[in-house]
Parts: C-alpha cells; sequence; structure tokens
C-alpha cells in the first residue's frame, strides 16, 4: 500500500506508523495464509469427495450390498448400532477407571511420582491399534471365554449377559474391553489435567473444615472438573468410534442387531467393516463402504462438536466468574 | 469401647465428659500401617489359598489373575468394615475410596503389562536377522521378513511428514503470528475437527481422491502418505500454535524495536526460540501415525515384494505386514503369527522410541526456566 521513498519515514496522517511492507513479509504471510487455506480446502475435499463416491450406493437398487436384501440403509443401519454400541460399552468401562486413575496421580500419588505415572498410563496409547488387536484376539478372547460361560449360567436371566456363551471369546464385550483400554490414556489425561487446575484454597479449605480425602476431593475436584470429565468422555467416545484393527481383529461380525455382549453373532462396526471388506470389494460395493465412512464421520463429528460445545460453555463460565 | 457405632461429632460438643465412641477426637483411629498390612495379609492369604486348592485338585488350575482379584476385594470389604467399627461411617467411606482409585490405577497397569511382555515374549522369537533383511517374496512357511514393510513405512511415514509439516507448521505460525477474524476462527475450528476424523475416514479420502486421477481399485504408496497427512496435519498444528504461544512477546517486541521485518522475526527469533517444542510436537505427530493400519490397509494395498517407489504400485507397511501376517496364513499358522508378534514388538520399539526422543528433546533443549 505504502512504498516510501528511501531513507524517509512514512507518513503517519492517523497517528499511526504504518508498517514498511517488505517483500519478504508479503511472501512470508501469503504462505502462511496459504497453509492455513490449504487446510480448509483439504477438509472440504474430503467431505466432498466423500459425498461424491457414497451417492452411487444411496441410489443403488435393493440387493447390491452384502448381507442384506434391503437398501443402504438396511446395510448401515446394524452397522452404526454396533459402533455405537461398542463404543458405549467401551466407554461405561473406561470413564470410571479414568476419573480414578487421574484422581490417584493428580490428588492422592506423592507429588514428586506424578508425572512419573502419568507417562505410564501415556504408554498405553503408544501400543498401536494393530498390537491390540493382536493381543486382545491371542490373550484377552480366550481367557474371558470362562467369565462368559460363568456369566451365561448364573446372570443369564439379564438380557445382556443371555447366552449361549461364546467359545472364542471374540464377542462385542472383549472389543469393548479393548476399546476401553485404548481410550483409558486419553481420557486419564484430560481429566489429569482438569483435575491439577483445582483450586489450592477450595482444597486447603475442605481440609480446614474437617473434610476426608473422599469428602475433599467431592467438594472441590469434582465440582470444578465435571465438565471437563464430561467433554473427555465424549472426546474418548469418539476415538472409540472410529477404531478400526482392533475391532476388526477380535469380533466375529454378523450383520443383527443385539444387544446381548457375550454371544457368538454380534453387531459389527462401520470401521472394521470397511477394513475387513474393502481389499476385496469393487464397483457399487466400494461406493457402499464409502458412504458407511461417511455415516461414521457424520457419528464422530456429532460427538466431537458436543464434546468442543460442552468444553467452550465451561471456559465462558470460568472467566465469568 | 469403641465398638459401638459413633455418632456424627455433633455431640461431643456436648459438656467435656468423655461419651463413649461419640467423640470424634478420641474415637478410633486404625494405625498407620493398618490398610496396607491387611492388604498385603488378603493378597498373601488369597494366592496361598488357591495354590494349596490348584494343588489338591479341587480347581482346574491356578490363576494368578482370579487370586489377586478375589485378594483386592477381600481387602476392601475387610479395611472397610473394620474401619467402619474402629472409625466411623466417614473414615470407613474415604478408605473405601482411597482403596477403589489405588486400584483402579493398577487395574490399568494390567492390560499393559500384558500387552509389553506377550509382545516381547511372543515376538522375540523371530526377531533376528532374517527379519530385517528379507521381503515376503516367495516365501511360504518358515523364514521370510518384514524388510519390505518397513522399507515401506519409513517412506510412507516420511512423506506424508514431508506434506504435513510445512503446512501444520506454517498454518500454526498464521493463526499465532497473523490470524485475526473469520479465517483464523474457521482455522482453529477446522482443526479441531480433522482431529476428530477418524483413520479409516481418512484413508476413504485418500482414495476418493486418487480414483479420481488414476481410475478404480487404485493403490499405492503415496496415496497412504495423503491419507497419514490428514491424520498428522492437525497434530502438527495443534502443537505447534502452544509452543508459539509460549514465545514471549517481549523477544518479537525487541526485535521490532531494533527495526527487523516482521518475517525474518519469526524465522530468526519466533521459531528457534519455539524450536524444541515444535520438534517435539512433530515427533510425537510421527509416533502417532507410524502406527495407523486402516488407512493404509485400504489405499497403499498389502504385497509380498519390496518396493522401493511410492508413487506406483501396492506398499507393505509394518502394521499392515503385522495384520497381513495374522489374517492370511498360511498352512504353517505358527510361522505366520510368529512374524506377526515380531512385526508388532518391531513397531512397539519404534513408537516408544521416538516417545523417548521427544521427551530428549523437551528436557535437553527446553529454554531454562525462570529467564
Amino acid at each position: 500500500m505504502t512504498t516510501p521513498a528511501p531513507g524517509q519515514a512514512p507518513a503517519a496522517p492517523t497517528g499511526q506508523i504504518d508498517a514498511v511492507e517488505r517483500r519478504g513479509d508479503r511472501v512470508f504471510s501469503r504462505i502462511a495464509v496459504g497453509a492455513g487455506t490449504a487446510i480448509l480446502v483439504a477438509l472440504a475435499a474430503v467431505a466432498v469427495f466423500l459425498i461424491a463416491q457414497s451417492l452411487p450406493a444411496l441410489w443403488a437398487p435393493e440387493g447390491s450390498f452384502r448381507g442384506t436384501d434391503g437398501t443402504f440403509w438396511d446395510y448401515v443401519a446394524p452397522l452404526a448400532f454396533g459402533t455405537v454400541w461398542a463404543a458405549a460399552l467401551a466407554l461405561l468401562m473406561a470413564v470410571p477407571l479414568a476419573v480414578g486413575i487421574a484422581l490417584f496421580i493428580s490428588h492422592y500419588a506423592p507429588r514428586r511420582l506424578a508425572q512419573p505415572l502419568g507417562y505410564i498410563i501415556d504408554l498405553l496409547a503408544a501400543v498401536p491399534s494393530v498390537v491390540y488387536g493382536l493381543w486382545g484376539i491371542t490373550v484377552l478372547a480366550p481367557a474371558t471365554v470362562p467369565l462368559y460361560e460363568w456369566l451365561a449360567e448364573n446372570a443369564g436371566w439379564f438380557p445382556l449377559f443371555a447366552g449361549p456363551a461364546s467359545g472364542t471369546g471374540r464377542t462385542v464385550l472383549t472389543v469393548a474391553i479393548v476399546l476401553a483400554v485404548m481410550v483409558l490414556p486419553i481420557i486419564t489425561a484430560l481429566c489429569r489435567e482438569v483435575f491439577v487446575q483445582t483450586p489450592t484454597l477450595h482444597q486447603e479449605a475442605a481440609y480446614a473444615l474437617g473434610a476426608t480425602w473422599w469428602e475433599m476431593v467431592r467438594m472441590t475436584v469434582f465440582p470444578y472438573a465435571r465438565s471437563g470429565i464430561i467433554s473427555a468422555s465424549m472426546l474418548g467416545l469418539g476415538r472409540a468410534l472410529g477404531e478400526t484393527m482392533a475391532v476388526a481383529m477380535v469380533l466375529s461380525p454378523s450383520a443383527i442387531i443385539s444387544f446381548a455382549v457375550i454371544q457368538s453373532e454380534n453387531p459389527s462396526t462401520i470401521a472394521a467393516n470397511i477394513a475387513l471388506n474393502f481389499p476385496e470389494s469393487a464397483g457399487i460395493q466400494v461406493n457402499a463402504l464409502i458412504a458407511t465412512g461417511l455415516v461414521l464421520f457424520v457419528i464422530t463429528l456429532v460427538v466431537n462438536s458436543v464434546a468442543r460445545w460442552i468444553v467452550s460453555r465451561h471456559e465462558r463460565s470460568l472467566e465469568s466468574r | 469401647m469403641t465398638q459401638t457405632a459413633p455418632r456424627p461429632a455433633t455431640s461431643s460438643r456436648s459438656a467435656g465428659a468423655p461419651v463413649d465412641g461419640a467423640n470424634a477426637y478420641v474415637s478410633g483411629r486404625l494405625p498407620r500401617w493398618a490398610a496396607p498390612g491387611l492388604t498385603a495379609a488378603c493378597l498373601g492369604g488369597a494366592i496361598t489359598v488357591m495354590a494349596l486348592l490348584a494343588a489338591a485338585g479341587a480347581i482346574a488350575e491356578f490363576s494368578l489373575v482370579l487370586a489377586i482379584a478375589i485378594g483386592t476385594i477381600a481387602s476392601i470389604v475387610l479395611v472397610t468394615a473394620i474401619s467402619l467399627m474402629a472409625e466411623g461411617r466417614r473414615a470407613a467411606t474415604n478408605r473405601f475410596m482411597i482403596a477403589l482409585v489405588i486400584s483402579a490405577f493398577v487395574l490399568a497397569l494390567l492390560p499393559l503389562v500384558s500387552v509389553l511382555s506377550t509382545v516381547l515374549v511372543n515376538g522375540s522369537a523371530r526377531f533376528d536377522l532374517e527379519f530385517f533383511t528379507w521381503s515376503m517374496r516367495s516365501v511360504i512357511g518358515e523364514g521370510g521378513g518384514a524388510l519390505h514393510a518397513i522399507v515401506g513405512t519409513l517412506q510412507i511415514t516420511a512423506w506424508a511428514t514431508l506434506i504435513s509439516v510445512p503446512i501444520g507448521l506454517f498454518a500454526a505460525i498464521y493463526l499465532v503470528e497473523y490470524g485475526r477474524g473469520p479465517l483464523a476462527r474457521a482455522i482453529t475450528f477446522f482443526v479441531d475437527v480433522m482431529t476428530g476424523i477418524p483413520s479409516i475416514v481418512a484413508g476413504l479420502f485418500a482414495y476418493a481422491l486418487f480414483v479420481l486421477i488414476f481410475g478404480e481399485g487404485v493403490r499405492m504408496g503415496f496415496a497412504g502418505s495423503v491419507a497419514l497427512s490428514v491424520l498428522m496435519i492437525p497434530v502438527v498444528v495443534r502443537s505447534s500454535e502452544e509452543m508459539l504461544k509460549l514465545v514471549p512477546d517481549e523477544l518479537r517486541e525487541a526485535a521490532y524495536a531494533l527495526g527487523v521485518p516482521k518475517w525474518l522475526t519469526i524465522a530468526k527469533v519466533v521459531l528457534p526460540t519455539a524450536a524444541a517444542g515444535i520438534i517435539t510436537g512433530i515427533t510425537l505427530a510421527i509416533a502417532r501415525v507410524i502406527g495407523e493400519t486402516a488407512p493404509l490397509l485400504i489405499v497403499a494395498g498389502f504385497t509380498a515384494s519390496m518396493n522401493y517407489t511410492v508413487f506406483s504400485e501396492r506398499m507393505q507397511s509394518l502394521p499392515v505386514f503385522v495384520y497381513t501376517q495374522y489374517a492370511n496364513p498360511g498352512s504353517d499358522v505358527e510361522f505366520y503369527l510368529e512374524r506377526a508378534w515380531a512385526g508388532a514388538l518391531t513397531l512397539i520399539i519404534i513408537v516408544m522410541a521416538l516417545n523417548l526422543i521427544a521427551r530428549l528433546i523437551t528436557r535437553l533443549f527446553q529454554p531454562k526456566a525462570g529467564r
């Protein structure tokens, strides 16, 4: 805009001195803007290409999908159910555990040990999912068989544990356990972050009133961290929904909707279904798989957005304090 | 005398006369060693009883996990009950919750120990020279290795890093140094969205993109790199952004005051100051994507042969190698499983090493505190 003559300071009519524009500055800022825009373009491309590739599947005639005679929606319904169901079960196990671990690290363990203990839990996140899959199928699944048989015998009246128990242990409950282990480090790390931010004065005030350790936690840490725990769980849920290989390797899938968690017939998940069938698919099958991927994308998008919304609302309420 | 259930401390204010078990200050308190001692006793007892039962043939086999589980539950119940009798309800609740919190931590260690030990034990069988110098071409049954997969993983990840780091770093620079207004807000929001993209969807995206260019059924290492960069960019942006924000404004202002142009300030002052943190973030991002299986399974495919070019043909990668060895075994299943475990061990070692390097960088190059 202003190209001042050499040796002369730029005019400042409004009392503000305009910065000298150099070519380096212009190039650098354009690169930066370009990089930012590239991210937006990439995301738009993700959406456009996925939609373009999945449209043929939405209008495909009935009976062109594996395992069903119906339309695309009949095809995706059991998969979407299985995805949500396995992730929800995993979360049910992981959240109480993660809150406990985070409490142990942030408020019970000696302060010097807090960081090393946190690293140990973070190690769980360093294990690749394909290794969890291998572990789940060779170690965990066989180990759970006696438990499932016992459950089917003694708790079979409860619809979730209805028999007959699977003889291989490759059930949705085993998958949920593996998923719980995988999302545990994420939820724990996020919970720890909010727990340690609890104002020390609140905690000391609770102790001064004669509260026990647990009463202190209930009175000061939990109210402060409630939204943090919720959003951490939602982010963990998002991760569990999209997890692929562990589910693909452990679960023995079928195209059904069933709440029973220890039988040998289990609803598969969207991600696992794609991984298992994609290499051998062609034509409309590929379009169908991409369309299910789009459904998965939408589900995780909704879950993550809710989590972010909770966080931002919480941050605003903290600022207004 | 403390056996009578103590009432809440309110009655302790009545006169000065000692009331049996009612006064919080004179009511019983378990000695410090009580809880750990009882726990140790319960665990030891459970293991002993279980071992004796197993030796006597009353139960099928000795299971350490089951014994520890029973011992833990017994000790929690026992400690809570004794505390309830001796110390009162509040203290008992406290002890119960502390026991639960500690058990939660120990419970989380079980899968970690189990995974690591299984991988180490099963993986060391084929963790030999042949594994790192052979491909799987024309190998049926025994022998063979993962050289093609290791080469593939290194190349695919290197290309993914080459794509993600410039874009991610410059996007972070834009957000911290330039970003105002709707574009910055949009980028922040969509980077958040991108963080949540499931890895398999990233794979589908890369496939959908490359199908447009190369036609149906495309498989190529570079498509895998594109898929991985979709997963990697948001991680790089987030971590770099945080590190750039940590650079004190005084440094920037000092540079401006000396007449240094903005871009040189960023390149010569801001980036070097944040370099350690940024490199740590990039290392962690690499560690995150190097173990990704699903997107590579979809777009890079799998093969038994060496392939040194990412721009053509199928390319094996280490995670997909582990998966295919497990999923498509030949007639001698054990050899395939051994290779799968050795691949898993290699993968874990790589990821752990990357994590360790990241921590070392932070520790060694961190600007000294208190400046």
